[in-house]
């Protein structure tokens, strides 16, 4: 790892030592997650989210299948695994069953808009009062790294080696700014990793989106871009720069839709 | 109190789920079984339950994968086509140990096909989907059977913590009888105490966890947590249910189901007026299957003919293999139909001429 790495290494997951202490609603298992992979870091937003909301022990969370689908063992709160992108459905019955929990999906590009996509757009559309984080790495990246929904035009997959085009792949999906069109949906956001100070923003995002479904205001979404080294062929700290210089020229990073009410 | 009344079949399932406590409907619109999912959304919400119409079958059944987590009674009812898009769900439900309640109102088929009557799906629902899994499956034959076995139902669901399919058909769905609606009790069960309600609720502190695959912190080995399945199938044997029907001195076995059970009584019947010595096997458990007692009757010489409503036979093959060569295995199926159109039936009229063919 070179000074610049290291460095930067060391900013984000230094900056606030104190909420590593996510615990006991995080305990990450490092060693299911390749290098430069920051899909632990969706964990730890989520989890200091708990902390300073006061709802670890009332949530429940729904998994994934694919990278995400790992993640979910790094929780301490109660859990459900679903089919591959069928998170939403399992979502909606168990917050209408109980409706006091806080209840949220952790799913990939490819759970949630491509095999996931029905389920995602009924949960949308029904305006259910659930959290859907969406981890968006371009790729599939459980199976080697394949074309996915959000896969940047020209990028190189293994299903796409001459690079992604639009005449038989099409373009990638934006999925917050779909999320926000629906009249159910209390919150959309788009956040990322790749610095400090992005890493504070997703943050708030997340915070604020547990917060709407606390509220009861309606369903809440964030997407989190996030670096996926080995299967974009960079170094981890290459993979940060990819993404502040390309990724989010096409993802652009905010709020989309943040209401306080649904008439 | 009971109370008595005419209803339908399909009435006859939302009712008899009522009374077994379901307060969780998930559905899908599909014909012939839309007075169901039609009832759920009328009763459940003043009931303070929860009906949730959903965007397709695949979601209907994994709403009921979260339900059956969340530790409630919950259920869906389909027709075929949406059976199949089931297939999916009802595995994780099953590999993931929850009960849970799927109602097939079956139609013709291969495929979408037309939205009449049928007997079609008895091998996707008796041998299980993906995976080699096994669906405990319940075959009513009347309206008061449909309320009743609904019940039995819910009960061997949370018994085995596993999938249990009510099979009835188009026909069975909207046939007119008297109905008692009545709560009937089972036996104790265990308390769900494996359920996701929130970490902080659970009395000894820690967080529970489902999925749909073995944890080899929990379960041991791959071999060891699939070993525990054989062990429950062995268990669910002992559930077996059948009507045996003028059988002690019977030379032809007819072995049917659902309609078909009532069709081939009628046959059975009229057989004895004409002194010819026919019996009637009416399954109510399609699997687990009385392999044994077709067995014996088969050593002792009697000859079986399966009255099912599908093309080329589908229950025939279990009748075949619990018979295992010692006795004659005939075929009564849809070329036994009234009529060449859809919408017709087995009449009992046709499967007689072949009741006398065989003795």
């Amino acid at each position: 790892m070179n000074e610049e790495a290291k460095g930067m290494a060391k900013e984000i997951v230094a900056e606030k030592p104190v909420l590593l202490r996510g615990e006991p609603w995080m305990d990450i298992l490092w060693d299911l997650f390749c290098p430069g992979c920051q899909i632990p870091m969706v964990a730890r937003v989520i989890a200091e989210s708990f902390e300073e909301l006061g709802i670890g022990d009332k949530a429940i969370m729904v998994g994934a299948v694919g990278c995400t689908g790992i993640l979910i063992a790094s929780f301490n709160i109660d859990r459900v695994s679903p089919a591959h992108g069928r998170g939403p459905d399992v979502a909606t019955a168990l917050k209408r069953i109980h409706p006091e929990t806080t209840v949220f999906t952790v799913q990939g590009d490819g759970d949630c808009i491509a095999i996931g996509a029905g389920p995602f757009l009924g949960a949308l559309t029904r305006g259910e009062k659930i959290t859907i984080i969406m981890v968006n790495n371009t790729n599939f990246g459980t199976t080697g790294g394949q074309l996915g929904p959000t896969t940047l035009l020209g990028q190189v997959t293994t299903t796409t080696p001459r690079g992604r085009e639009p005449s038989s792949e099409g373009y990638p999906v934006h999925t917050a700014e779909l999320a926000a069109t629906f009249k159910g949906v209390a919150y959309s956001a788009r956040g990322s990793l790749h610095t400090p100070a992005e890493f504070r923003r997703t943050k708030k995002y997340v915070k604020t989106a547990f917060q709407r479904q606390l509220d009861g205001v309606g369903l809440s979404f964030v997407e989190i871009i996030t670096a996926c080294p080995v299967n974009w062929h960079l170094t981890p700290v290459k993979a940060l720069e990819w993404i502040g210089e390309e990724v989010i020229r096409e993802f652009p990073l905010g709020e989309f839709k943040n209401v306080t009410s649904i008439e | 109190m009971t109370e008595r009344f005419l209803a339908e079949g399909n009435e006859a399932v939302a009712w008899g789920a009522i009374s077994a406590g379901c307060n969780c409907f998930f559905g899908y619109p599909i014909t012939p079984q839309n007075e169901i999912i039609e009832l759920f959304a009328r009763e459940l919400p003043k009931r303070g339950g929860v009906f949730v119409q959903a965007q397709c079958e695949t979601a209907t059944i994994n709403m009921l994968y979260g339900a059956a987590a969340a530790g409630v009674r919950a259920m869906t009812s389909t027709s075929s086509p949406g059976w199949a898009l089931m297939q999916e769900g009802t595995s994780d439900i099953a590999s993931a140990n929850l009960p849970c309640v799927v109602v097939l109102v079956q139609r013709v088929g291969p495929g979408v096909q037309r939205v009449e009557h049928a007997q079609m799906d008895y091998n996707s629902v008796t041998k299980g989907g993906v995976g080699g899994f096994k669906n405990i499956a319940l075959a009513p034959a009347s309206v008061q059977e449909t309320h009743d076995l609904m019940q039995l139902a819910f009960h061997l669901a949370d018994k085995y913590r596993h999938p249990v399919v009510v099979v009835t058909d188009g026909l069975m769905g909207h046939v007119v009888e008297p109905l008692e609606l009545k709560t009937l009790d089972f036996g104790p069960l265990p308390d769900k105490d494996w359920a996701v309600k929130g970490a902080g609720k659970h009395e000894d502190g820690k967080y529970r966890e489902i999925g749909p695959s073995y944890h080899p912190l929990k379960d041991g080995t791959y071999l060891a947590y699939l070993e525990a399945f054989r062990e429950k199938y062995r268990a669910m044997d002992s559930e077996l249910r059948y009507e045996e029907y003028r059988m002690e001195d019977a030379e032809l076995i007819l072995v049917a189901y659902g309609y078909c059970g009532r069709v081939a009584a009628e046959v059975v019947d009229m057989a004895r007026e004409r002194g010819l010595k026919a019996g009637l096997l009416r399954l109510i458990t399609l699997w687990p299957f009385p392999h044994q007692i077709i067995g014996d009757k088969a050593a002792q010489g009697c000859k079986f003919l399966a009255v099912e409503d599908c093309m080329g036979g589908l229950m025939v093959d279990d009748v075949r293999m619990a018979a295992c060569g010692k006795g004659e295995v005939h075929l009564a199926d849809i070329t036994f139909r009234h009529s060449p159109a859809e919408d017709g039936m087995i009449m009992p009229g046709k499967v007689l001429e072949e009741v006398r063919r065989l003795l």
